[in-house]
């Protein structure tokens, strides 16, 4: 085991998997040299050269469309977009090509590209540099949608996209990149798909979230903690596929749910995990699901930590569910 | 032939640029197929029994003359009208009018319009409809070549519409960036369904924009079976001598609609039409093969009359072919489904036992 940040733990997954496999590369804006902008890749160009760090023009869409073709041809290519805010360019590589190889060509071609790149909000990043556009991509068939939000999930994760038969979206929480560290274990370490993880036990109020608002939620436990409030925080870890089982455990067990994401809330990803509650734990809510989300504005730069689901307004909300029943 | 940038002259002895005499013949009959195909597919759309279709008449020996230049093992990233080229691949007539039906003999397991076919054993990588997509994959497949260490280019069919799209650009940068081994194959057909070529671009020529991206860009007679493969055999060596793409533009003129849905006398004359009939490749190669005694008036009758009996019955066995299993419907969005997407796969075949799921 090694104490490493977030952004440590993704650099020392990429190096090992390029290690351990030829056919694995890194391609995007400012990776190779630079190392990449949040330093994601550094040392990587040094160690395994330009054709395997590969710095590209400035076009995600081209980004997507050469890895999607080195997919094909049997690379496992893991392509950077710099900040998830650029990569519509690519969203028709994306959702009309990579999402649908597999399907629409009858299996004949599997397309494994997986796409790192930071997301979210509480940089000043304004607009353009904070956004969370999980739900998008959640939404489109064929793709895997993956969050991580320690260290070890970080690597973990990343391993198991790298090694995954399928497209995986791989979404960064750039804002604790350095702010969380932990052990994280060396060698090889994968984290199965479609497993959530409990980052806290409580009996009384679950927390549904994911990525940068794990802390957040943590952060918020705690202080339920201090008045008798129990809370459960669920880190839902890959959006794509879905624990059902442990949203549906935790809140058979606790009956009151807070969903949490800084996405704007109308059609966000924590609408599909209401619907889900609706559908399934019906007989098990006790209050109404709340929602803290990001509002339905553009993302705003001098109002970010307004905007930004905080510990402040999980609690409001959970103590309203606990109110409730 | 113009050039818009000057071409190496690559030809050697073991590059000919020429089409080997006895393969005339075999070229023609694969024009003729592609042609007899394509008439009885606009007859089969007419009468309800294939959905839609993108017919490729006028194309055939750009599109033909391009797939002999190329090895068996050079990749083709195609758009949705490049039918000869699948047929010089050696795909089947049958597989490629399953593929049009959507029925249990389609590759594709009935997912994609007609058109859309792609099969990995001919290294025909299956289409989609927006167009341009597959330009920048190509790149991303000839690096990925080079890159194992392997002998081959891949080529990109696409049309003068598509010189507009984003990924046109894309593609043709990166691969001007890496010196991707990748034949860029525009077929300028005059006509993006309504749009004429000179409102698509002011561009003098659409080879030209390949200057701009630091290769060659090329314009051939695309009606002319030679130039176009002469063209493509000079590209395929540049890219394999390590000199990076080439951008193709063979001039041709489609003679049909752009698909089906479309009537292309709402936007053009039959003036124009007439003229570029003149031109019909399959005209022009069967005087050809005429005059070096290559063929004759009865082969060429002989020939038509088998090509339409063999596509008549290829289309009886396809027809006959049963429908997809409805099950398939939930295969290959993923290597495996998820929880999610068995749960919905039990859910249908449910319904459709209880007769609650019916279309």
């Amino acid at each position: 085991m090694t104490e490493l940040t977030i952004v440590q733990a993704i650099n020392r997954g990429l190096a090992e998997a390029m290690r351990a496999d030829p056919d694995v590369l890194v391609l995007g804006e400012d990776v190779g040299v630079n190392g990449g902008v949040f330093r994601a890749t550094e040392g990587l160009h040094k160690e395994f050269g330009a054709d395997r760090v590969i710095d590209t023009p400035l076009s995600e869409t081209g980004i997507i469309g050469a890895a999607i073709g080195m997919a094909l041809y049997g690379l496992k290519p893991i392509a950077e977009i710099q900040f998830v805010d650029f990569i519509y360019p690519a969203f028709d590589q994306i959702v009309s090509e990579l999402a649908k190889f597999r399907y629409r060509s009858g299996g004949q071609y599997p397309c494994h590209v997986v796409i790192r790149s930071p997301y979210g909000g509480g940089i000043k990043g304004g607009l353009y540099h904070s956004q969370s556009p999980e739900a998008y991509f959640a939404h489109t068939a064929g793709l895997k949608v993956v969050i991580p939000s320690t260290p070890s999930d970080a690597k973990g994760l990343l391993t198991t996209a790298i090694h995954d038969p399928d497209p995986v979206l791989f979404l960064e929480p750039k804002r604790i990149y350095r702010a969380v560290s932990g052990e994280v274990p060396d060698g090889e370490h994968r984290v199965p798909f479609g497993e959530a993880r409990i980052a806290r036990e409580g009996s009384d109020v679950t927390l549904l979230a994911y990525g940068a608002m794990i802390p957040t939620c943590t952060q918020a436990a705690e202080t339920l903690a201090a008045s008798g409030v129990q809370a459960e925080v669920v880190d839902l870890r890959t959006l794509v596929p879905l624990d059902e089982a442990a949203i549906l455990a935790s809140v058979e067990k606790t009956g009151r749910v807070v969903i949490v994401h800084e996405a704007p809330r109308f059609c966000g990803y924590g609408a599909e995990l209401a619907a889900l509650l609706a559908e399934k734990a019906f007989f098990s809510l006790k209050a109404p699901v709340q929602r803290v989300t990001g509002y339905d504005t553009p993302f705003p730069y001098a109002l970010e930590n307004l905007y930004l689901p905080s510990a402040e307004r999980i609690v409001h909300a959970a103590r309203a569910a606990v109110a409730a029943g | 032939m113009s050039e818009s940038a000057p071409v190496p002259e690559v030809a050697t002895s073991e590059n000919p640029t020429e089409i080997p005499a006895a393969d005339l013949p075999k070229i023609y009959r694969a024009m003729v197929l592609a042609r007899v195909v394509d008439e009885r597919c606009l007859t089969l759309q007419r009468q309800g029994r294939i959905g839609f279709y993108v017919p490729l008449q006028g194309q055939e020996a750009a599109q033909v003359g391009s797939a002999w230049a190329l090895d068996p093992e050079d990749w083709i990233f195609p758009a949705y009208r490049e039918l000869a080229v699948a047929l010089v691949r050696g795909v089947p007539v049958k597989l490629l009018l399953d593929q049009f039906i959507g029925n249990s003999g389609d590759v594709l397991k009935g997912r994609q319009m007609p058109n859309h076919y792609g099969y990995r054993e001919f290294r025909f990588v299956t289409a989609s409809s927006p167009v341009g997509t597959q330009i920048s994959q190509a790149v991303g497949a000839a690096m990925a070549a080079r890159w194992k260490g392997e002998e081959i280019v891949t080529v990109t069919y696409f049309g003068d519409g598509t010189t507009s799209s984003n990924d046109f650009h894309a593609g043709l940068n990166f691969a001007g960036v890496f010196k991707a081994p990748t034949i860029f194959f525009c077929q300028n057909n005059q006509w993006a369904i309504s749009l004429p070529r000179d409102r698509q671009t002011k561009s003098e020529t659409l080879a030209v924009k390949a200057t701009a991206y630091g290769f060659p860009g090329v314009v051939v007679d695309g009606t002319d079976v030679h130039a176009v493969y002469r063209a493509v055999r000079e590209a395929r060596a540049r890219a394999l001598a390590g000199e990076g793409p080439t951008l193709i533009e063979a001039q041709v003129y489609r003679l049909g609609p752009h698909s089906t849905s479309d009537d292309p006398r709402r936007y053009r004359t039959d003036a124009e039409l007439a003229l570029w009939k003149e031109k019909d490749p399959l005209a022009r190669m069967k005087h050809e093969l005429l005059a070096a005694a290559l063929l004759t008036e009865d082969d060429d009758v002989a020939l038509w009359e088998t090509t339409r009996k063999e596509v008549v019955a290829a289309f009886e066995a396809a027809e006959a072919t049963p429908p997809v299993d409805p099950l398939t419907m939930f295969d290959d969005v993923f290597a495996e489904r998820t929880p999610a997407l068995e749960a919905q796969r039990a859910e249908f075949e449910e319904s459709q036992k209880a007769g609650t799921g019916k279309s």
